[in-house]
């Protein structure tokens, strides 16, 4: 068994699909335009492009697939060895033949009318800028060498492949990032580092991405045992260790930790940086808001974005002093919130009762009709003296407490607003969850009749689940036409509704946490349905790029980044199944349908 | 076996009921003593589950009236009719698969606010079993296991008449034994039992009385000695086997 394999032992079917997978992936990011734009964005000087970095992971991914078995129980694992490099190799090869007849068709029929990024600027990325003879071989070159490095980094022992992995990907973070560690840079008062690792036309040095990679990798080869996860095991078991009033006067310090840092974020974070905080905070409530409805009390809601413009609209129709109808008294900020709480209240009752009578895609297709008529309502001519159709409401005024006043236009002081609101919806989310309502919620996610038979009403139960959802909603609208100082229909479209939904499903349906790495993912990195994050070349991109997320997720972790237990439990249930509930099994299969 | 002859608990009183025109129950007649375990028989869509979803109020009658402890509760609400001492194992048990043991048996006293220690203990005491599990996901209990949940679910709400859809339903023969030793101490303990059974041979050899459901009427009632001797019954339900 420990004979080398011969190296051209393998399935000439699966290195062929795996090639023109790798060769399809690398042609679609070139003729949606993605690597012709990426290109212009230096990652290391002179080396790599964020466009090359974009078309490079495929060959690497592909080499990495193609050489690796999938090991079957009760057979030795095929050992590993030249024919693995060989195989990615091959893969790399074959892909690199198709891009590059890819361009050179691109070159000699105009495909324009179709892709419309496959003129000559693509052609020319594709090449490496050599012409279609001598770039076509280059390219053939690039894609076999990085498949060999995939099907190497399969090869390689587990501990290596860590140390490359991590060296690799902390120097391309730290070079996609570029502005945003200029910022912090800044926050942290060493703008000398600045011109340390980038140079002043943007990107790393050569000497600089090397030295990153080279301290990443001293880190993880010294740092053994002192990483994170084993500072926090080690704080957390001498905190156990401790009598209750060491404990309670901890506890004391942290809180007080705790409000240090939330005081001096924004101010290192930098304006750019807070104002991406304060979106992710706002669509972090939205997905606290919405997870009420859809991850506790299981009702799919894609309208969701009509209580958020009740909240946005209700400010404004109250505060500002360009409102529509004047009749309607100019009020403070803190005075008209509880009016607008109050009412969204109501609007999630006034929506929920038709509704609640159905589950599943019936519900789903009736509050997606909901929201949609909010829209077109504050759209509409009939509202118009009220709510000013499409030019909106603007002059909104911002939020003020005594004397501090957090001007929308100044993102560190709207933080300040954010982060507590975000806390405040957390904790109530996680009070919600444990409580005697978060109860009913979830059994009526699980088995609505028999939750009936258990005497919960039904009906009280879902409208609350509505109103609470609509009130955070309110809330996070309240805050965001505070923020922008205006309010406009054309903010409240589905797409919001759906990103948000995106955000607790990658985040994970019903986790708390989860939600939170959702938001930070998917609005952070990629941005809200119309502000940047922190990724802004992918801003044009970012719908196809929620998209691939979405598929991604559903076929590989449906229950989300940080699922909750339970969720992780129903979806994998086939492992565990035991004999004595199959016959509970098709039931599960069924909720799978509704609730994802 | 004498009937005892203690004050009615719940009672059917020319009970009718509709899913639209058309018509399930008619003029039914029950009557459930203190104490007792009564069965109702019948075959497929006789409308044995109709009744039972009538004395929880899920199916309003459209004329007759429910009383439980001489008090009207056709009308009322499930939740209303919950509190005031009805509850049910609903068929095939029904347990929140994916909630734990413990949180299953809390819902089941979901309308009350009082201290459940008690409950707990009396339902430790009945099943020990379940004790051991409170833990672990309802829904990795063998099949057992989840029907003494699922009885203690319905007990934790501290019902005057518990309600069995069912009890056999697609269960192995030694379960459907299991279930019914499960429903006889139950009984024993004082809880009084209306039970909706398509076995009838289980049913009646622990039940005191029997009615006999046919498309929606009473057709035979009486003691479950007498049923399980009755020709026509034995021809219909019980099978020629001696």
């Amino acid at each position: 068994m420990s004979t080398t394999r011969p190296i051209t032992d393998f399935e000439t079917k699966d290195v062929l699909i795996q090639s023109a997978l790798a060769a399809l992936a690398i042609s679609f990011i070139a003729a949606i335009g993605m690597l012709e734009e990426f290109n212009n964005r230096i990652l290391i000087t002179s080396l790599l492009s964020l466009g090359y970095l974009a078309i490079g992971w495929v060959p690497i991914l592909f080499g990495y697939r193609a050489s690796t078995e999938v090991a079957i129980e009760g057979v030795d694992p095929p050992v590993k060895g030249p024919r693995d490099l060989f195989v990615g190799g091959t893969v790399g090869a074959i892909a690199g033949v198709v891009v590059s007849a890819f361009a050179w068709l691109a070159s000699s029929v105009d495909l324009t009318g179709i892709f419309i990024h496959t003129g000559p600027g693509m052609q020319s990325v594709l090449t490496f800028g050599q012409g279609i003879g001598f770039g076509s071989l280059l390219m053939i070159v690039f894609c076999t060498v990085l498949g060999i490095f995939g099907a190497s980094l399969h090869v390689m022992s587990p501990t290596l492949r860590s140390i490359i992995g991590v060296a690799l990907g902390t120097t391309i973070v730290i070079a996609i990032f570029e502005a945003d560690v200029k910022e912090l840079f800044k926050g942290f008062r060493v703008r000398g580092a600045t011109s340390l690792l980038y140079t002043p036309t943007g990107g790393l040095t050569i000497v600089s991405a090397a030295a990153i990679a080279a301290l990443v990798t001293t880190i993880k080869v010294y740092g053994k045992g002192h990483g994170p996860n084993a500072v926090y095991e080690r704080v957390k078991q001498h905190h156990t260790n401790q009598s209750p009033e060491i404990r309670r006067r901890n506890s004391w310090l942290w809180g007080a930790a705790g409000v240090a840092v939330y005081l001096v974020t924004p101010q290192i974070l930098g304006k750019s940086l807070s104002e991406t905080a304060v979106t992710v905070g706002l669509f972090l409530v939205l997905g606290l808001g919405l997870n009420i409805v859809v991850g506790q009390a299981g009702m799919l809601d894609l309208g969701y974005v009509a209580f958020f413009a009740v909240g946005a609209y209700g400010i404004a129709m109250l505060t500002s002093p360009f409102r529509p109808a004047q009749w309607i008294p100019q009020l403070d900020f803190w005075v008209a919130l509880p009016i607008v709480v109050i009412v969204a209240a109501f609007v999630g009752i006034l929506v929920g009762t038709p509704v609640i009578r159905m589950r599943g895609d019936y519900l789903a297709i009736v509050t997606l009709g909901f929201g949609e008529i909010i829209q077109k309502l504050f759209l509409s001519d009939w509202w118009k003296p009220v709510v000013g159709g499409a030019q909106g409401i603007t002059n909104v005024p911002s939020v003020s407490i005594g004397p501090v006043e957090f001007a929308g236009a100044n993102s560190k002081m709207v933080f300040y607003l954010v982060a507590i609101l975000v806390a405040g919806v957390f904790v109530l989310s996680h009070r919600l969850q444990y409580s005697r309502v978060g109860r009913s919620w979830a059994a009526l996610r699980e088995d609505e009749q028999i939750a009936e038979a258990m005497g919960i009403n039904t009906v009280t139960s879902k409208l609350l689940a509505f109103s609470i959802g609509a009130v955070i909603a309110a809330l996070g609208g309240a805050l965001f036409a505070a923020k922008v100082g205006s309010v406009f229909p054309s903010s409240f479209k589905l797409l919001v509704s759906l990103v948000i939904l995106v955000v607790i499903i990658v985040g994970g349906l019903g986790s708390l946490r989860g939600i939170a790495v959702g938001a930070i993912v998917l609005i952070g990195l990629l941005g809200g349905p119309t502000l940047p994050g922190l990724l802004r070349e992918f801003g044009r991109f970012k719908l196809l790029i929620y998209g691939v997320i979405l598929i991604y997720m559903m076929l590989k972790r449906p229950e989300g980044l940080l699922p909750s237990v339970t969720r992780s439990r129903e979806l994998h249930h086939s492992e565990m199944t035991q004999d004595a509930w199959l016959d509970k099994a098709g039931d599960f299969e069924e909720e799978e349908g509704v609730t994802t | 076996m004498t009937i005892p002859a203690t004050t009615p608990v719940l009672e059917f009183r020319n009970v009718n009921t509709h899913y639209g025109p058309v018509q399930i129950l008619k003029d039914v007649d029950i009557t459930i003593r203190q104490g007792e375990m009564v069965c109702l028989l019948g075959g497929n869509a006789s409308g044995k589950t109709t009744t039972l979803k009538t004395v929880l109020g899920m199916v309003v009658p459209t004329s007759g009236k429910v009383l439980l402890d001489g008090e009207v509760i056709s009308g009322l609400t499930t939740t209303e009719i919950v509190e005031r001492g009805i509850s049910m194992v609903p068929e095939n048990r029904r347990l929140f698969a994916r909630m734990t043991v413990l949180e299953n048996l809390e819902i089941g006293a979901y309308l009350r606010s009082d201290d459940l220690t008690e409950d707990l203990e009396r339902i430790f005491e009945l099943f020990p079993r379940v004790k051991e599990r409170l833990a672990q996901k309802a829904g990795t209990l063998s099949g057992g296991e989840q029907q003494m949940v699922a009885v203690g679910r319905a007990m934790m709400s501290r019902p005057k008449v518990l309600l069995m859809d069912e009890p056999s339903m697609g269960l192995a023969p030694v379960l459907v034994a299991q279930n019914f030793d499960i429903i006889e101490r139950i009984n024993k303990a004082g809880t009084t039992v209306f039970m909706v059974e398509q076995n009838a041979n289980m049913a009646l050899s622990i039940a005191d009385r029997g009615y006999v459901l046919q498309t929606g009427e009473i057709v035979l009632n009486d003691t479950a000695e007498n049923l399980l001797a009755n020709p026509q019954m034995r021809a219909a339900y019980l099978g020629h086997t001696e």
